[in-house]
């Protein structure tokens, strides 16, 4: 099996950029289970509309840690409109390629961060609808609690 | 430091097998089938390291096949014999945890329309005995178990094998490409009718092996268009491949008791020091039933090719059966027929270790293993 990563692959996987996990993200992406072997969960914090920060969890081999590495850096400052656009392509391009049966690292990358982002939305509709009158009084407090702290931090 | 634990891959060729291979690249290049003197010379030479190799093995010369390797004389046994015997049945059985050459042409095999069945092993990686007697039955041509495991290196007992099988009139293989030098072959007294070798995994040279096959068993050739091999196996003989496959054998054998004290001792030191000095680790399968060179541990929550990679930027090669590092994606059947949980599927790596290791490389390789685990584990979503 040719598994030759590019030296960039490999900075990426030995030093990976936003790693962790944020306290009280804004959204959180989950993606991957045991049975295919690699998982990676994305946070988010997004202010004005922009991704303010990102970071990410990682269990997975060498290419599912870069391909996440790098995707992290690229969409960091990005419009939430604009991140949901980006394409697995623009990692693989990135790293200046990666093997054949590497390729779905950055596709799954991609859907973590598509979860994270729809995650986002779902709070940002909770919140809002949770503002209007027809909801009950605790939950309209807790719901817009919980969006002021996101836009505001 | 450079560290070479994947033994079990493959090994380093023996300088004492490469001087007896030498002449035959040169001098001694005939065609060991040609009746001039200089082939005649070379034939002479090809039946002697028959004989060398059958008296190592404790079979008659005449049941030694010469093959590319173990993938292929696995595969000329498994379609040879069940081809050739149909009077007898379509039924043939292959335990859960064969190396692929044996696996996947038992599944091939079963997309023909052969009667295939998986013996199941028990959690400590050896065969259900009991399971295996239940799947046995009159149309049962042939009965394939390894000696010796590739990923975790637990030894099966060929003899009670070969008995249930036997018992039933079925024919007992093993491939024994992972049991040189650790078991003391005498295959035929221990019931094994065919036998698969390669010479690579003992320092001998890649791309030539063996075929064993009893006296009196039907069996039709693969690879056709050709009288050697008796008719079984077409192809110019391999012959500095050959010789060299008998001499490595020669040294293995007459080297064992040394180079086992010497491996197992650097092999428990391995597993105390990882034990030691890494939480959440797991041996997967029979510390006891196993062969000295073997480790195979499970580090919790994190992914055995990332280890693999990052060992390997530190001068470490290992190996990971299982996991996303294979092209199918697929965790090991291995592992999956021990038992291992979902969870644990992927996080496993094969340390296998050879006559060249050294303490001081163990050492620095625990060392790395342990920077590694915990860089890993640090980002790891699962705790």
């Amino acid at each position: 099996m040719a598994l030759n990563y590019t030296k960039k692959t490999i900075d990426h996987f030995r030093h990976p950029k936003n790693i962790g996990s944020i306290k009280d993200p804004d959204g959180l992406g989950e993606v991957g289970n045991m049975v295919c072997g690699d998982q990676l969960s994305f946070f988010l914090k997004v202010e004005k509309g922009k991704i303010k920060d990102v970071k990410f969890l990682s269990f997975g081999c060498a290419s599912n840690i870069a391909t996440a590495s790098v995707m992290t850096e690229r969409i960091k400052g990005m419009t939430v409109e604009e991140a949901k656009n980006f394409k697995w392509a623009e990692i693989v391009e990135d790293l200046g390629g990666l093997p054949q049966q590497k390729i779905h690292c950055s596709v799954m990358a991609v859907e973590g961060l598509k979860k994270a982002i729809a995650d986002y939305e779902a709070r940002q509709t909770r919140a809002s609808a949770s503002k209007s009158p027809a909801k009950k009084k605790t939950l309209k407090k807790v719901a817009s609690a919980k969006f002021k702290s996101g836009r505001k931090k | 430091m450079k560290v070479y634990l994947d033994n079990a891959a493959t090994t380093p060729l023996d300088e004492r097998v490469f001087l007896e291979m030498k002449p035959y690249f040169f001098k001694g290049f005939a065609n060991a089938s040609a009746i001039h003197y200089l082939g005649q010379k070379n034939n002479l030479e090809l039946e002697a390291a028959r004989e060398k190799a059958a008296r190592l093995l404790g079979v008659e010369a005449r049941g030694l096949v010469f093959t590319s390797g173990a993938s292929e004389a696995n595969n000329l046994i498994l379609r040879g014999v069940m081809a050739a015997n149909s009077d007898k049945g379509k039924h043939l059985i292959v335990s859960a945890i064969e190396h692929p050459c044996v696996y996947q042409v038992a599944k091939n095999l079963k997309a023909e329309g052969y009667e295939v069945d998986f013996a199941p092993v028990q959690s400590d990686g050896r065969i259900d005995l009991a399971a295996l007697k239940k799947l046995l039955k009159p149309t049962t041509v042939l009965v394939s178990a390894m000696a010796v495991n590739n990923e975790i290196g637990t030894i099966q007992d060929l003899k009670a094998i070969a008995t249930l099988a036997h018992a039933r009139g079925a024919y007992f293989h093993s491939d024994i490409v992972q049991a040189v030098p650790w078991l003391k072959l005498d295959l035929e007294k221990s019931g094994v009718d065919l036998a698969s070798l390669s010479a690579h995994k003992f320092y001998g040279p890649k791309g030539v092996g063996l075929a064993y096959i009893k006296q009196g068993i039907k069996i039709k050739p693969l690879i056709a268009g050709g009288e050697q091999e008796n008719g079984l196996r077409a192809g110019t003989y391999n012959l500095p491949g050959i010789i060299g496959l008998a001499s490595a054998l020669e040294l293995a054998y007459r080297d064992r008791t040394k180079t086992i004290g010497g491996i197992k001792a650097l092999r428990d030191y391995l597993w105390q020091k990882i034990k030691k000095e890494i939480p959440k680790v797991k041996l997967n399968g029979s510390l006891a039933q196993r062969t000295p060179n073997n480790l195979n541990v499970m580090f919790h929550s994190i992914e055995g090719e990332a280890i693999l990679i990052d060992l390997s930027l530190k001068g470490i090669c290992v190996s990971t059966g299982s996991a996303c590092s294979a092209h199918n994606l697929k965790t090991s059947y291995v592992l999956q027929a021990l038992g291992l949980s979902l969870n644990d599927l992927n996080s496993n790596i094969r340390f296998s270790l050879g006559k060249h290791n050294t303490k001081a490389e163990i050492d620095y390789t625990v060392k790395c293993l342990k920077e590694t685990v915990k860089r890993l584990r640090s980002f790891s979503p699962i705790k």
